[in-house]
């Protein structure tokens, strides 16, 4: 199953070795990995998915917790969140697609960001789910190259 | 440091060596080189002993050594590119085995990083999965916080190797150092454990009918063989030890059973198999000691693990009662308040543990001179304070299971990584923490020549190290392995153009007695203990002698051969 953790590391060079280096010589299995600083700039945090089962999480959690760069660690996964994933895509188009393709970028509520003579490229947010939905729409018209960013998550305020 | 007494700027070297005694240093193994240069100068004017062995390897095994019989951080010291990749087994080595050092190594030029200059090697990304942590030190600033840091992190918590790389101009800077202050939100060191859990060990200890202490080298690192001793005393519990728990409680104690695992003694293996509650305390379920079987061990019990790394809980085996915290701390509570509690109904089951250590007692052939023999021998003319330092394969195994330890921190082995070579390097650094107790080194033919050249370091510091040689002519371990499980087809395990090793020693200056007949073992021992000076025993002995009992690969632990 898929797990989404949350963590708060030092954000000094060398950090994401060791965080990276780790997942790879205990062989867990990351999904996706996206870090940037936070309002601290002496922290960033890490939004990593990671495959594995309840007993397989609790040891990535609790390594990473061991590891002096790392200040915290959450496992989100079943906690009300938002989550959001950033795609840049550029489709294949031609004069009889262009207006299917642009349908389809409209339903998704995704941005035309570029434009060529024979292919377009989409700016589409949403939560993983859609964004593998739209790839799935476009692909017959054409993919020409897709950018994710990896699935960023953000507790939802307790009302 | 006159010219600098009027401003407070000081070479980064001075800072790096004032922030070393700071932290009670007073010994250095160290292997000198380039970027070093301005830190070797530094160091004529500093009150720190340096020691200089043969081979980096050397050094920082010493270092190892000395942490590991005094429970203090060892320190040392090596150039970088080459200096700095020979240590990365002797970093390892101390990282399995929970071994506080700090490591210090030089660097090129911080404008040379990167660029593949000479004597260049990334050590901190090299040796990231080995060390508890590293610092690159790119300003001299710095040099009083990271010290400070290094030291308690290695010390701290579960123990472990830190890196510290220092590049030749950070040495050279002359700054004014910022304050000492840590910044280490991302440590936490657990002490007290969870007192509802603690009450719940203690309930489980008073009902329970078949328990057995699993005891490791964390017990050693807490300082928990006394309490352990009482627990084990009150409530009447067996009591088995991992290759680094050997001295949790003292040989011959009525409630030990000896060590668990591959090579461990039939009771304590069929004790840990059969158990109704098994208290493991700072151990890590290591494949040694479960054949790599955790769904398949001690099966019948319920399974406390008191230790200080959460990580280590439930890695391998599922656990009924985690505790995560000093190992000390946590068995006094459970020892207040299992004083209250009735103790267990255990009867039957030392009935049955005592049959198991009677019918399968560890034994040997006494009709030729057997390393367990010599190993008996030299236990019967030791004292209580001898330290006993091994290197890795039979002769290691014949050591953990004859030789009596009475006191912890007088066994230091390489377990974890399982490291030839060690065994030399570290009585050195034994001998050198302890100078008036007795050093006997264990080692073996094989384990001997991967650290041979540290004969001069013993040699020129007059340690009067006494090296006990099983000279089989064989690598002994993986050929008794080829001969059980291999068909006999022994490979590459024969060494036999063997030098004389007597003559050897002679020529590093050191007495050296062959020893050849089972008549000779004890007064050979007994004239080297006499001599003041190191002593190398040569004692040749058959290749065909097995360590046993021995659990075949991939077999659980009760299915033992030889037992």
């Amino acid at each position: 199953m898929l797990h989404t953790l949350a963590a708060l590391v030092e954000n000094h060079p060398g950090v994401l070795t060791r965080v990276a280096g780790l997942f790879a010589r205990r062989a867990y299995n990351i999904d996706s990995l996206s870090v940037c600083q936070t309002d601290n700039p002496e922290l960033s945090r890490m939004t990593i998915v990671v495959n594995g089962d309840d007993q397989v999480i609790e040891q990535v959690r609790n390594q990473l917790n061991k590891l002096v760069i790392v200040h915290s660690v959450t496992d989100l996964t079943a906690e009300s969140v938002v989550d959001r994933e950033l795609a840049l895509i550029r489709i294949q188009v031609s004069p009889e697609t262009r207006a299917e393709v642009l349908q389809t970028v409209d339903i998704f509520r995704g941005r035309v960001v570029d434009m060529g003579r024979t292919n377009l490229t989409v700016e589409l947010t949403g939560d993983v789910g859609k964004i593998n939905a739209f790839v799935r729409a476009i692909r017959p018209y054409g993919l020409l190259e897709l950018v994710r960013t990896g699935k960023i998550v953000i507790r939802r305020s307790d009302v | 440091m006159s010219m600098n007494a009027g401003k407070k700027e000081l070479k980064g070297a001075t800072i790096l060596l004032e922030a070393l005694e700071k932290e009670g240093v007073d010994l250095i193994f160290g292997y000198p080189g380039g970027v070093l240069l301005p830190l070797y100068d530094a160091l004529l004017d500093s009150p720190i002993r340096h020691i200089l062995p043969r081979h980096e390897q050397g050094g920082v095994h010493a270092a190892d050594g000395y942490a590991r019989v005094t429970g203090k951080v060892g320190v040392c010291l090596a150039t970088s590119g080459p200096g700095a990749t020979n240590l990365v087994t002797g970093i390892a080595n101390a990282y399995m085995d929970s071994i506080p050092l700090v490591v210090l190594t030089g660097q090129v030029v911080t404008s040379l990083l990167g660029t593949d200059s000479f004597q260049e090697a990334d050590i901190t990304g090299i040796t990231t999965p080995i060390t508890k942590h590293s610092y690159l030190v790119k300003d001299a600033r710095e040099i009083p916080r990271i010290v400070k840091e290094a030291f308690y992190l290695a010390g701290t918590g579960r123990p472990g190797p830190v890196l510290i790389d220092l590049p030749k101009d950070v040495l050279a800077m002359e700054v004014e150092p910022f304050p000492a202050e840590m910044k280490l939100k991302g440590y936490q060191v657990p002490s007290r454990g969870d007192s509802s859990k603690i009450a719940e060990v203690a309930k489980a200890l008073s009902e329970c009918h078949k328990p057995v202490i699993y005891a490791g080298g964390g017990v050693i690192t807490a300082g928990a063989g006394g309490v352990l001793r009482q627990l084990a005393e009150k409530a009447s519990l067996p009591v088995v030890t991992t290759l680094m728990g050997i001295g949790s409680l003292p040989y011959g104690h009525p409630n030990l059973l000896g060590m668990v695992g591959l090579h461990g003694a039939v009771a304590a293996n069929f004790a840990v198999d059969d158990c109704d509650l098994l208290l493991a305390v700072g151990v890590r379920f290591d494949d040694r000691v479960t054949s790599g079987l955790g769904h398949l061990f001690a099966t019948k019990a319920k399974i406390i693990h008191i230790d200080i790394d959460l990580a280590e809980i439930a890695k391998v085996v599922r656990t009924h009662i985690p505790i995560v915290g000093d190992a000390r701390l946590v068995l006094e509570e459970v020892l207040n308040v299992f004083e209250g509690l009735p103790v267990p109904q255990v009867t039957d089951w030392w009935d049955q543990v005592r049959a198991w250590k009677n019918y399968y007692p560890m034994k040997y052939d006494k009709d030729r001179m057997t390393p367990q023999m010599v190993i008996e021998s030299m236990g019967e003319l030791a004292n209580d304070d001898t330290m006993v330092i091994t290197d890795v394969g039979q002769h290691q195994m014949w050591a953990a299971q004859f030789y009596p330890i009475i006191k912890s921190r007088n066994f230091a082995t390489s377990g974890g990584l399982g490291t030839m070579g060690f065994g030399l390097p570290a009585a050195i650094g034994a001998q050198i923490a302890r100078p008036d107790d007795l050093v006997f080194l264990v080692t073996g033919d094989g384990s001997f020549q991967m650290c041979i050249q540290e004969l001069a370091t013993i040699a020129h510091n007059k340690l009067p190290i006494k090296i006990v040689l099983l000279n089989n002519g064989v690598l002994g371990m993986v050929r008794q392995l080829q001969k059980f499980f291999y068909g006999e087809r022994y490979s590459q395990t024969d060494l036999i153009d063997n030098p004389d090793f007597v003559k050897v020693a002679e020529a590093y200056g050191i007495r050296g007695i062959r020893v050849d007949s089972m008549e000779q073992v004890r007064s050979a021992l007994a004239e080297a203990i006499a001599y003041p000076g190191p002593v190398l025993l040569d004692f040749t002995i058959s290749p065909n002698e097995d360590v046993l009992p021995i659990v075949p690969p991939g077999k659980p632990i009760t299915e033992m051969l030889g037992g």
